[in-house]
């Protein structure tokens, strides 16, 4: 405040120099701010990143990072958005839904951003929507959980960028049943998450005629895990799993070395193994079984020109691992999303001729006219389909198979496979 | 699973927590009974040991069994120093005094975390086991043919995991022979029985100290170099088994080294077979209730001394 009183009162002379000092710093420091030097206002749009620096989410978190940045490199080189350059503002919320809403909170008045962005945990995500709700902040998330499209959240609070867990279990249940077997017992993490792939996947299996004959909930913060497969039932026929957190890769170990030789049909989400090299030692037992994955991290025979563009901007190589790194294996299924959704805030700006906090309403409608989205450099998962009313985005989903400590693409699910009926409204919600 | 096999499995996992946490808690118990401190960065040691397990293996390399052994010495010799340093620059400054060291030993607590996390990351990393081969148990049933021999599903452990459990056994039994049998025990005993007294007899107090801060952390990071082939090294590994640590030396009895591992023994068993047979959150829950137990009826644990 002290700052501000004190340049008004400063002589008019003397401002003119300041800024034609700043004008020339900034001419020979930054040169990409003369692109922007043409539109009225040239003050960044500033989008708050939630982002899971510390706590059980590190590991997305450091590779949303690199995505975010990535995405923002790409937008700002091409202009910006509306000719303003966006600014990303990070805070770390340690992957906990109490400080995810005092970081969502810190955006909307103290750093004054445009929109928060960026959550992944589905706890931090139920934790920080409310929050944003109140102070009216767009609240993109990118976080997979059924969450937003099924009405728990509010009209601020979007996922546009990558599918919700039931859309995915349902398209996942008519390949489990058809070629794995029908006798499914679940092993998931005990959190809102695992909820959902616990509620949505039984009800997919049931309805191929196939059936969760035990459901072992293991809490997240678990390291330890030989202990809770004794409950598996030695009827399962195929074994589906899903686990998050720092210890995925002794779940994965622990599961193999309880099974030896003889072990069930095993249908996993990645996300056991996000992260997490495959051809780690004690993993061999998973050759020949499938893995979901929101985007295969191995580039496939038939990689799209848009994968390689993407992986390339982020810095991701052929097998999913940093080019700076081999054994730093990225999150490679999930962190698109937040490339997606930086590219449809961008559009939805643009689309709403945004200039500032005041036209985030129109933002989010902007973005919830948004419907069919192509295969594209914006969308280099693939093809989209965003529904307006209930917030949630549906795509296709990828199923691989492990060999040669590998994931080959075996299927790629259709958008249609994914959809199901609306239990939501939000454009009724008033803003 | 049939009810022999469960035991069996549930009695393999339960021995390797005990083992783990037994070496982890003599050290917190170590720490307490001789110098009355009570160390809240002892989970950090633990933590610190296994991130310097990872940082040794992936420095040399070569075969996991060299790199192993090699950490094997070399992780809690550092934290070990680490520690010792940590004594003398913090925790004598501020002469012993009970609350502040707990203030202390929380600050030094996120300090190793912090930087922990700036250097190391906050990723899980695993170390190669030595060996590992999985072994399946066979078990025995009645048919027409009489006794005979069966392999029950998912019934296993592996040669690292029962390695883990002879390991920790052999240094235990190291740690009494230190403590009863030779003259650097007997130092440490007179400085617990009463510290005082054991400076008028010339016993260096301060180095005295300084060492039973060092072996109370060195042992720490010992039992985190064990487990951490079977978990993976994480900057956030450290909190869950100290909360154990403390639950298992107050059952024991805080500064006796023998109830402390009985009562690791007992924590370890009961959460392996609790959780095969019922739920892991239910054999956190009794251990808890066995720790307000002894509070209520036996304050200075199963082995502690009384302190009228």
């Amino acid at each position: 405040m002290k700052k501000t009183s004190k340049s008004l009162l400063t002589p008019r002379r003397q401002i003119i120099k300041g800024a034609a000092a700043s004008l020339a710093l900034g001419a020979v420091s930054m040169p990409l701010m003369g692109r922007y030097a043409q539109t009225q206002s040239a003050e960044p749009i500033k989008i708050g990143f939630q982002v899971h620096r510390t706590g059980i989410g590190a590991a997305y978190g450091r590779w949303y990072d690199r995505t975010t940045m990535a995405a923002v490199e790409k937008i700002n080189n091409a202009g910006g958005i509306n000719g303003r350059p966006v600014e990303i503002i990070a805070e770390d919320d340690g992957t906990d839904p109490k400080r995810g809403a005092e970081v969502v909170e810190k955006f909307a008045t103290q750093h004054n951003a445009d929109l928060a962005f960026g959550t992944l945990f589905s706890h931090v995500v139920y934790g920080s929507a409310p929050r944003a709700g109140e102070l009216k902040i767009p609240y993109f998330v990118v976080s997979e959980g059924h969450h937003v499209a099924s009405g728990a959240l509010n009209r601020y609070t979007l996922q546009p960028g990558i599918t919700d867990v039931k859309s995915q279990v349902q398209a996942m249940a008519p390949f489990v049943a058809n070629n794995l077997g029908k006798k499914v017992t679940m092993v998931y993490p005990d959190f809102a998450f695992g909820h959902d792939h616990r509620d949505y996947f039984s009800a997919a299996i049931e309805a191929q005629g196939g059936q969760v004959i035990e459901k072992i909930a293991i809490p997240p913060t678990e390291t330890s895990f030989t202990k809770y497969f004794p409950k598996i039932p030695r009827d399962t026929e195929v074994i589906y799993h899903v686990m998050v957190g720092p210890a995925v890769l002794t779940f994965v170990k622990e599961m193999g070395e309880f099974f030896g030789s003889s072990r069930p049909e095993i249908f996993g989400f990645i996300d056991s193994l996000e992260a997490t090299d495959l051809s780690s030692p004690g993993l061999e037992f998973l050759e020949g079984t499938y893995f979901w994955e929101g985007n295969p991290r191995y580039a496939q025979a038939n990689q799209s020109e848009y994968d390689k563009a993407y992986r390339a901007a982020v810095g991701v190589d052929a097998n999913g691992a940093s080019v700076s790194d081999s054994k730093d294996v990225s999150t490679y299924a999930h962190m698109f999303g937040c490339w997606e959704t930086l590219h449809i805030v961008k559009a939805g700006m643009e689309a709403s001729g945004y200039r500032g906090t005041g036209d985030r309403a129109k933002l989010i409608e902007a973005v919830e006219s948004m419907s069919d989205m192509p295969h594209s450099d914006a969308h280099p998962q693939g093809a989209k389909r965003f529904n307006g009313k209930t917030h949630q985005v549906f795509g296709h989903q990828y199923i691989t198979k492990v060999s040669n400590s590998k994931l080959d693409l075996v299927h790629t699910t259709s958008i249609e496979d994914t959809l199901y009926p609306d239990e939501v409204d939000y454009t009724k919600q008033s803003f | 699973m049939e009810l022999a096999p469960y035991l069996i499995l549930g009695s393999i996992e339960g021995l390797v927590t005990a083992a783990v946490l037994a070496l982890m808690a003599v050290g917190l118990s170590l720490v307490f009974g001789v110098m009355r401190v009570v160390n809240v960065a002892h989970g950090e040691f633990f933590m610190l040991g296994a991130v310097l397990a990872w940082f040794v293996a992936d420095m040399i390399g070569g075969h996991p069994a060299i790199s192993f052994v090699a950490a094997l010495f070399i992780a809690p010799v550092l934290v070990g120093s680490l520690a010792v340093v940590a004594d003398t620059m913090i925790l004598k400054r501020i002469k012993y005094d009970p609350e502040r060291t707990i203030v202390a030993t929380i600050g030094l607590l996120y300090i190793i975390q912090q930087v922990t996390l700036m250097t190391y990351g906050s990723n899980a990393r695993p170390v190669e086991p030595p060996f590992n081969q999985r072994i399946s148990i066979p078990w025995f049933e009645w048919t027409e043919s009489g006794l005979s021999m069966y392999w029950p599903w998912g019934l296993g452990t592996t040669t690292y995991k029962l390695a883990v459990i002879g390991f920790a056994v052999i240094l235990l039994l190291a740690i009494w022979v230190l403590m009863t049998r030779t003259r650097i025990g007997l130092i440490m005993r007179a400085t617990q029985l009463d510290r005082d007294v054991a400076q008028a007899y010339g016993i260096n107090v301060d180095r005295v100290y300084a060492l039973v801060f060092g072996l109370g952390a060195g042992l720490a990071a010992l039992a985190a170099v064990l487990i951490v082939p079977i978990q993976q090294a994480h900057y956030l590994m450290g909190h869950d088994p100290l909360l154990l640590s403390f639950i298992v030396v107050i059952i024991g009895g805080l500064g006796s080294l023998a109830g402390t591992v009985v009562a690791a023994v007992l924590i370890g068993l009961s959460d392996g077979l609790i959780s095969v047979f019922f739920t892991p959150t239910l054999a956190k829950i009794i251990a808890t209730l066995i720790v307000t137990f002894v509070l209520i009826f036996r304050p200075s644990g199963l082995l502690g001394k009384h302190n009228p």
